[in-house]
């Protein structure tokens, strides 16, 4: 297995700090999916179950706040599809760019801002912010990253800003454990 | 508005060392795959059990992160009710949780404070783990209440700042 070319490694860093795809989600926020979610973990809050509950708190039904990226995962198939979507698509990116086969995730920050309501078509793009030095974990060698992702809705306000910490490599090259 | 909605918590009855109350879950594939539809994450290991072991290595299908997510959110509100409002987590994911396993939430209080434009907030360190195993720890800030009158969710733009 070769190392990252020196020239992939320059082309990827040369993207940190820059906003990259630039999204409109492909669907409006609604309601049956955020009982479909709060139905996966058993989440009984009124805010999301009662209406009496959202008009006197939140002025109305939003979305719980942790659903945030659930907006803008595509869906799995759509009419005239060509190219695979994949969400996170820097992560994916920096997987191709440097040769890095396997990935993992290690770390998700997510800072809430303006509620999610129903309706809402949130926007999203993405910020590289790091990529580290050659490492070696129990996985195998590889390399860490930090990935931005920035929510708003369609009036322009902040509503998340999710930071991801990914870890791309190539097993078989696994540190004794 | 008839609706008895009054906080279930405020700032000043939270202790900093309090422990929350333990939630402890069994998964399923059920659960497994329930929550990564919910959270329309479509990638195979989440689903299909040949795909985890022969390509991620792993014993079976796993929780994906997005889900953990819900999880530790719908942990953090059970305790302080629907006027609790989120403000900032962060994950670690040290271990994968798989049909089997039995999930224990445990939380303890780090911090209570009022910030400067007056919302007060609590900060939670959360586990999940497995048999005494840590999987996944998040750190949350949560605004809370301060008085019945008090709603944190009616905080915008200024007046609110989920990080510090």
């Amino acid at each position: 297995m070769t190392a990252t070319s020196s020239a992939a490694l320059d082309d990827m860093r040369a993207l940190i700090g820059r906003e990259q795809y630039h999204e409109v989600g492909e669907f409006p926020v609604e309601r049956s999916y955020v009982w479909t979610s709060c139905a996966s973990v058993e989440n009984g809050n009124p805010l999301y179950w009662d209406d009496a509950v959202a008009r006197k708190l939140t002025d109305g039904p939003v979305a719980p706040p942790s659903m945030v990226s659930v907006w803008f995962r595509p869906h799995h198939w759509a009419p005239g599809r060509t190219a695979e979507a994949l969400p996170l698509q820097v992560h994916f990116d920096l997987k191709a760019a440097l040769g890095l086969p396997e990935a993992v995730m290690t770390d998700n920050t997510i800072e809430f801002h303006t509620p999610v309501r129903m309706g809402d078509v949130l926007r999203t793009h993405q910020v590289l912010r790091s990529v580290s030095d050659e490492k070696t974990t129990k996985l195998g060698t590889g390399r860490f990253w930090v990935i931005d992702v920035v929510y708003a809705n369609q009036d322009g306000d902040l509503v998340a800003v999710e930071s991801y910490t990914g870890f791309g490599y190539r097993r078989g090259e696994a540190a004794a454990s | 508005m008839s609706t008895a909605v009054a906080p279930q918590l405020l700032l000043d009855e939270v202790a900093v060392g309090e422990a929350l109350p333990p939630l402890h879950y069994d998964v399923t594939a059920t659960t497994v795959v329930l929550g990564a539809l919910a959270t329309r994450d479509w990638r195979p290991m989440h689903h299909d059990k040949d795909f985890a072991v022969e390509r991620n290595g792993t014993q079976d299908i796993f929780l994906n992160t997005p889900n953990q997510a819900a999880w530790f959110e719908r942990y953090l509100t059970d305790w302080t009710g629907p006027y609790g409002r989120l403000a900032r987590v962060t994950f670690r994911m040290k271990g994968s949780v798989f049909p089997g396993d039995t999930m224990s939430f445990t939380g303890v209080v780090e911090s209570a404070s009022v910030d400067d434009v007056g919302c007060g907030f609590v900060t939670v360190a959360v586990t999940l783990s497995v048999d005494g195993d840590v999987k996944t720890t998040c750190a949350a800030r949560v605004a809370l209440p301060r008085s019945a009158a008090d709603n944190p969710w009616a905080r915008k733009g200024e007046q609110w700042r989920p990080s510090p």
